[in-house]
């Protein structure tokens, strides 16, 4: 039997006000959306399965009308929830209805320490409303986390970030990097950082870590392209966690969508334990018996620690899904990561939707890039 | 540490799926034996480290488990999820 999940994602939209260039939804819409009813069921469903975690996501989760009932749901249920917002709508009636509710702990992305920095990244106004967010959090008695997903335009401005994290009461700072699917794929050179920026970078998070301790737990990792041995993806494929898209297919990673000959079973359709335990999607790469060279004779021995990589970061770079992530020193193709980590100075990116053609706010709709944009 | 509680957010929680008791945090869960989840139920942010000793030894014929308790709550104190209301 495979190992029980820990961690449900529940993307409940994909709509979201903000624009950000490195966006890694899909860029599809899914309009046909899970009703209240489906979500519950569902979260009953995780947590007779073993999973602990709920994230509710997007997209901008707040945009959902019935969120307050299915954080009760997830409450009901029995799973910690977690709220990943953007914040610009966590204003302080409808975060006191969230407390109320059951919600348990509350994420607020942040694109830049920088007031008007943010808001270029972003792609509107939003700083303000996210500090007055992440207050409303804090005041309130949830537990908050501050995101950042850094690159380039952001990373010179580490220090800002953390000096405001600890001034916004916040529990954990999570600097992600920029992965790049969806809208990140046309911006990857105007995203990707320089080794000496990574290098400040590690340096100013030591120093804020010895000098706040455990009050503020910093997540800090390389970026995948600046390593020579690829990271467990998602703990393993099909091993800790599960990814519900707004149309309810359930999928391995959120961005599994991007592999070709996957196909995912839904909600509506099958029970979630059949879904973990059954389905083609999440067998496909469980375990190591579907490596291929490098991986299966590892001359590190890592297959059970790195589970070969990421799969969809694989596909992008070479073209097969079942390829050793090339972020492996031992993979054929790690020339292009190694190229990559010297980008073409691109200084503007272009924000989410707001491409030649496309009228304002119709993000939704606009199905481009990742299909449309060459692979390496 | 004078009254350890633990951090805002965090919840003991015995989970039938596994078996184990946990203690789940934003976005994580630890693990714990039985006695240390017995010991985390007391750090309330009320009783001190004294009344915690006092009242597991009262629970088990008067043992002394003033060492094992310092040691469990120093290490979740290191880690960031008890901390001191005082």
């Amino acid at each position: 039997m495979p190992p029980r999940p820990s961690t449900l994602i529940a993307e409940l939209t994909y709509q979201c006000p903000l624009h950000c260039p490195y966006c890694s939804n899909p860029l599809d819409l899914y309009p046909d959306q899970l009703e209240t009813g489906h979500w519950v069921r569902v979260f009953g469903e995780a947590r007779r399965l073993g999973v602990l975690q709920l994230a509710l996501t997007g997209g901008e989760p707040m945009l959902r009308g019935d969120l307050s009932e299915l954080c009760d749901a997830a409450r009901d249920a029995g799973l910690y929830s977690s709220l990943i917002t953007a914040g610009t709508l966590f204003t302080r009636e409808r975060a006191g209805e969230l407390k109320a509710a059951g919600l348990d702990h509350v994420q607020i992305s942040i694109q830049s320490p920088d007031p008007e920095d943010n808001d270029r990244i972003a792609g509107n106004r939003s700083f303000e409303k996210k500090v007055a967010a992440a207050r409303h959090a804090t005041e309130l008695g949830f537990p908050l986390t501050i995101n950042c997903v850094l690159h380039r335009q952001n990373l010179d401005r580490i220090e800002e970030l953390l000096e405001l994290t600890l001034e916004l009461g916040a529990q954990r700072l999570e600097l992600a990097n920029t992965q790049y699917y969806g809208w990140a794929i046309p911006n990857q050179d105007a995203l990707m950082p320089t080794w000496e920026q990574l290098r400040r970078g590690e340096e100013a998070v030591a120093r804020f870590r010895e000098r706040v301790g455990p009050k503020v737990g910093v997540l800090w990792v390389l970026p995948d392209f600046f390593e020579e041995l690829p990271k467990p993806c998602m703990g393993g494929w099909g091993t800790t966690a599960m990814v519900v898209a707004p149309n309810g297919d359930v999928l391995p990673c959120q961005a599994a969508a991007t592999i070709p000959g996957l196909e995912f079973a839904n909600v509506r359709e099958r029970p979630l334990e059949w879904i973990w335990n059954e389905s083609d999607a999440f067998a496909r790469f469980r375990g190591t018996d579907w490596m291929q060279e490098p991986c299966r004779t590892c001359p590190l021995g890592r297959q059970e620690e790195d589970f070969g990589g990421c799969r969809c970061q694989a596909l992008r770079l070479t073209g097969d899904a079942a390829a050793t992530d090339p972020v492996c020193r031992y993979s054929p193709h790690h020339d292009r990561v190694v190229a990559a980590r010297e980008p073409p100075r691109a200084g503007e990116f272009v924000p989410r939707a707001l491409v030649r053609g496309a009228r304002r706010g119709r993000s939704d709709a606009i199905r481009v890039p990742s299909r449309a944009h060459p692979r390496p | 540490m004078t009254r350890p509680r633990l951090v805002t957010g965090a919840r003991l929680r015995y989970d039938e799926v596994r078996e184990e008791h946990l203690l789940l945090i934003p976005e994580g869960a630890v693990r714990l034996n039985a006695s240390a989840a017995e010991v985390l139920e007391l750090c309330d942010g009320e009783r001190s480290l004294d009344d915690i000793v006092g009242a597991l030894s009262q629970r088990y014929d008067g043992a002394d488990l003033r060492d094992d308790v310092i040691e469990l709550v120093g290490a979740m104190e290191q880690r960031g999820l008890v901390v001191d209301a005082a």
